[in-house]
C-alpha cells in the first residue's frame, strides 16, 4: 500500500466488514441494512452509503428509518450513470457507512476505477464499513467459479483487499430457497428471472457456489483467528513455505498466479512470482508480472539462455520449498523426438524440491 | 445413465417404489437454522421465515419457545398462534398430540436439543419432531451447534464446560434444507443471553479475547460442518440425477507412497494441505510386484504413519500403476496428487522418454500433481 493515507495509525483505520453471499437473492443488502438499524438502535451515527434495491420490495421497505447519501451522477457518452458519491460521505463522516455491491466498477469520469477502492479511502479517513459481496468476485477463485457456473467474471476483488475486513460473514440460504424465490419473482422480472433459471441458477451450480461461500468463510474465520493467537496455529514446529511461481507467456499462467497465491495464503507462505528473459514474448510475460504485482506477488525477472536451470537455481538460492508450473498444452506432449518441455526440465532438474505442475481444471 | 443397464422392474419393486415415494411426499420437510452460539440470532431468522411463510398464505404454528428471548423476538412471536406446552410431567415439552389434532402445515420448534422431562412418550424433543414430520408436518427448527453429539467433544474442549442434551448428526444430515445463521462473533458478545438452550453458570471469568477466539473457533466448525452437508447433498443430487460433473469444491488429497518415498514428509504435508483447506486426505501404494522383506517392512512404516495421519489408505494391485494412480483419483474426486520424484534412469534413451512422473503429470487431466523430493529437503527436515 503505497497510499500515504493508509500509513496511518492502525486504531484511527475504519473496520470493514464483509457480508458475503453466493448469488443474487439471498438477502446480503437486506442483512447490510438490518445491520444499519441495529447500529442504530446502540446509537451510532449510521449512512447508507450506496444501496442497490435490485426493485425488491421487502429490502426497499428495510430503508425505512435510515439516512440515504443521495448517489452522484456522472455522464458518460451521453448517457448518465449513477455511483456512490464518496465525496458527500467524507464530508458528511458518519461512524460507520453500508456500501452495497463492493466488487462494482465505477463508470469512467469517476475518482476511482472500483467501489473497493472508494471503501478504502472510506476506511482511511475512521469510517467503519459494511459492505456486500459475492464469493464469485474473489479473484483467487476466479477459474474455478469459470468451471462451476460456466461464466468468466470480470469484476473481481484482489484477496488482499478482502483480508483487510475484519470480519467476512455468511449470508446462507438453501438454493431451493433461492430457487422459490426466483419463481416468485422477488429477485428478478419474469423475463430475466425465465434467463436466470435456464442458466446460472441451478441446483447444482448454486450448491457447488454455496459450499465454495462455506468454505471460503470458514478459512477467513480461520486465518483471523491464527493471526490474533500466534500461538493457536496448528503446526507451529512447521517450517514456513516459499512458493516461487513461474512466469511464462502460456495464457495459463493467469491461472497459475491465482492458484500460488491462494495456496500460499492457505500455508501462509511467501510467494514470488519469477519470469526468465530473454523470450520473444517479453510482453506477455511482463503483462503476467504485472497481473502477480497486483494481487501483492513479489516478481523478478532472471536473464538466462536456459530457463530451466536459470530457475531451479534461483530456487536454491532463495530457500524456495515449492515451485509452481502450468501444466504444458496437451499439444505440445509427448515429447519424443521433439525438444522436451521447459516444465518437464524443471521437474528433472529440481528433484530436491517440491514442484506442483497445476492442472487448468475443466468439466468433464 | 446407461440405457443397457436398463432392466423393467418387478410389479412388487415398483409397488414398493411407490410406496416409499408416497411416504415421502406425505412426509413433512424440515429445516435447520445451524448457529455456532447462542445469540447469533437464529431464533429471530426462524421466526421471521414463519412470518414470511404466513405471508404467503401458510398455516403456520409455533410450538415450542426459548424461555427468554430478546424484545425483537417477542414481538415477533406475537404474531403467531402458539400451542402451549405441557407442564403436567414436571417441565415444559411439546404438545405433540395436541399439534397433531391441529394439524398445521408448518409447525416452528424453537430449540431442536431439548430432553423431555420423564414420563414422555418420547425421550428427545427431536424425536418428537420426527413423528410431526411422519404426520406430514412440515418443522422448522433451530439448534446450536455444541448440542449435536458427534460436535460435542470438539466443542466441550473448546469451551471447556459440557451440556447435557443432544441430537444426533444423522438426525440434523436428514434434514430437508439446513441454513447457517453466522454471524461476528463480536455480536455474539454482546447478544448473548443465557436462554434456555445454554447452560447456566458458565465461567464468569472470561476475558474478551479468550471469549472472541473460542466462538471463532465454533464458528470455523460450524461453517465446515454446514459445508460438509451441501457436499453431500450436491453428491447426492448429481448422482440421482446421473450427472458425473466434478466441481473440485472440496480439495481431495491423494499421496501415493512407495516402500522408498519419503512418504512422512509427503503425509505431513497432505495433512496440513488438507487441514488448511478443510479438504480429505488419502494415501495409497500400488503393488506392482512381490516385495524384498526390507522393502515391505517400510512400507508398512508408510502406510502405518498414513493412518495415524487420519488418511483414507489403500493398497491397488495393478501392472500399470500411472493407470490405476489415475482411476482411483477419478473415483474418488481428488483434486492434487502428492507423488516423489523419479529416480535417475540409466541408458542412452532416458532423457527423451517419458518417465512415470512425466506421464502423470501430462495424463493427469484437471488435477494438480505436487512432487516431492526422494531425500528429506535439505532446507527444513
Amino acid at each position: 500500500m503505497s497510499d500515504p493515507a493508509a500509513m496511518k495509525d492502525r486504531r484511527e483505520r475504519g473496520k470493514l466488514r464483509i457480508l458475503l453471499g453466493y448469488a443474487a437473492g439471498v438477502g446480503k443488502t437486506y442483512k447490510m441494512l438490518e445491520e444499519a438499524h441495529q447500529a442504530r438502535r446502540e446509537n451510532r451515527d449510521v449512512v447508507v452509503g450506496y444501496f442497490e434495491p435490485h426493485g425488491r420490495k421487502d429490502t426497499i421497505a428495510k430503508l425505512d428509518g435510515l439516512e440515504l447519501i443521495p448517489r452522484r451522477r456522472i455522464s458518460y457518452r451521453g448517457r448518465e450513470f449513477e455511483e456512490m458519491d464518496t465525496a458527500a460521505i467524507l464530508r458528511r463522516a458518519p461512524e460507520l457507512c453500508m456500501v452495497d455491491e463492493f466488487p462494482h466498477t465505477n463508470i469512467p469520469g469517476a475518482e476511482r476505477a472500483k467501489r473497493w477502492e472508494d471503501v478504502m479511502v472510506l476506511l482511511d479517513t475512521g469510517i467503519d464499513v459494511i459492505t456486500t459481496m459475492n464469493i464469485q468476485h474473489l479473484d483467487s477463485l476466479n477459474d474455478q467459479m469459470r468451471e462451476i457456473t460456466g461464466v468468466q467474471v470480470r469484476e473481481t476483488i484482489p484477496d488482499w483487499v478482502v483480508k483487510q475486513a475484519e470480519e467476512v460473514v455468511l449470508i446462507d440460504l438453501p438454493p431451493r430457497a433461492l430457487l422459490n424465490r426466483l419463481q416468485r419473482g422477488v429477485i428478478y422480472g419474469p423475463e430475466k428471472a425465465q434467463h436466470a433459471l435456464r442458466n446460472f441458477f441451478k441446483e447444482p451450480t448454486l450448491a457447488a457456489l454455496r459450499e465454495m461461500a462455506l468454505r471460503q468463510t470458514a478459512h477467513e474465520v480461520d486465518i483471523r483467528h491464527i493471526e490474533f493467537n500466534p500461538d493457536a496455529s496448528r503446526q507451529p514446529t512447521e517450517t514456513p513455505e516459499r512458493i516461487l511461481i513461474h512466469v511464462t507467456e502460456a495464457p495459463a499462467t493467469v491461472a497459475l498466479i491465482r492458484r500460488g497465491r491462494r495456496v500460499a495464503d492457505y500455508l501462509k507462505a511467501d510467494c514470488f512470482a519469477v519470469g526468465v528473459m530473454p523470450s520473444p514474448e517479453r510482453e506477455k510475460i511482463e503483462q503476467h508480472l504485472e497481473f502477480a504485482r497486483k494481487l501483492h506477488i513479489e516478481t523478478r525477472i532472471l536473464e538466462s539462455d536456459d530457463p530451466a536451470e536459470a530457475l531451479v537455481d534461483f530456487a536454491r538460492r532463495n530457500g524456495v520449498t515449492q515451485i509452481f508450473l502450468a501444466k504444458p498444452d496437451a499439444r505440445s506432449l509427448p515429447m519424443i523426438g521433439k525438444k522436451r518441455h521447459l516444465v518437464m526440465d524443471v521437474v528433472r532438474l529440481a528433484n530436491d524440491r517440491q514442484v506442483t505442475v497445476v492442472a487448468e481444471r475443466r468439466h468433464t | 445413465m446407461a440405457e443397457a443397464t436398463y432392466r423393467r422392474p418387478t410389479p412388487d419393486e415398483l409397488l414398493q417404489q411407490v410406496e416409499a415415494d408416497e411416504r415421502r411426499e406425505r412426509r413433512g420437510r424440515l429445516k435447520i437454522f445451524l448457529g455456532y452460539a447462542s445469540g447469533v440470532g437464529k431464533s429471530f431468522r426462524m421466526l421471521d421465515e414463519g412470518r414470511r411463510r404466513k405471508l404467503r398464505g401458510q398455516d403456520v404454528v409455533v410450538a415450542a419457545t426459548q424461555p427468554s428471548a430478546p424484545p425483537e423476538v417477542e414481538e415477533l412471536l406475537r404474531g403467531f398462534e402458539v400451542i402451549p406446552p405441557r407442564t403436567d410431567l414436571g417441565g415444559p415439552s411439546i404438545d405433540v398430540a395436541q399439534v397433531l389434532r391441529r394439524h398445521p402445515e408448518v409447525c416452528l420448534i424453537d430449540g431442536l436439543a431439548y430432553e423431555n422431562p420423564p414420563g414422555s412418550k418420547n425421550a428427545q424433543r427431536w424425536q418428537d419432531v420426527e413423528e410431526l414430520l411422519s404426520a406430514g408436518i412440515s418443522v422448522v427448527t433451530s439448534i446450536n451447534l455444541q448440542y449435536i453429539r458427534e460436535r460435542q467433544r470438539q466443542v466441550e474442549m473448546i469451551r471447556g464446560k459440557a451440556v447435557k442434551d443432544s441430537v444426533p448428526e444423522a438426525f440434523i444430515r436428514t434434514a430437508d434444507e439446513i441454513e447457517l445463521v453466522d454471524a461476528a462473533p463480536e455480536y455474539c458478545v454482546t447478544h448473548s443471553r443465557e436462554g434456555g438452550e445454554s447452560s447456566a453458570g458458565g465461567p464468569s471469568v472470561m476475558d474478551a479475547s479468550q471469549m472472541s477466539r473460542q466462538l471463532s473457533e465454533l464458528r470455523e466448525i460450524a461453517l465446515v460442518l454446514a459445508a460438509d452437508v451441501v457436499d453431500h447433498q450436491l453428491e447426492d443430487y448429481l448422482h440421482a440425477h446421473g450427472i458425473s460433473q466434478m466441481y473440485g469444491t472440496h480439495e481431495r488429497i491423494l499421496v501415493c507412497v512407495t516402500p522408498r518415498s519419503n512418504a512422512s514428509l509427503m503425509i505431513r504435508r497432505g495433512r496440513r494441505q488438507a487441514d488448511r483447506f478443510h479438504g480429505q486426505l488419502f494415501v495409497i501404494y500400488v503393488q506392482q510386484d512381490d516385495l524384498s522383506p526390507s522393502d515391505q517392512q517400510m512400507l508398512d512404516q508408510n502406510l502405518a504413519t498414513a493412518r495415524e495421519a487420519n488418511a483414507h489408505v489403500e493398497v491397488l494391485h495393478a501392472e500399470d500403476a500411472v493407470a490405476a494412480i489415475l482411476r482411483f483419483a477419478a473415483q474418488h474426486g481428488i483434486t492434487q496428487i502428492f507423488v516423489g520424484h523419479s529416480r535417475r534412469q540409466k541408458g542412452l534413451l532416458s532423457r527423451w522418454r517419458a518417465n512415470p512422473v512425466e506421464r502423470l503429470i501430462a495424463e493427469a487431466d484437471g488435477i494438480d500433481v505436487r512432487i516431492f523430493p526422494q531425500e528429506p529437503e535439505p532446507l527444513n527436515e
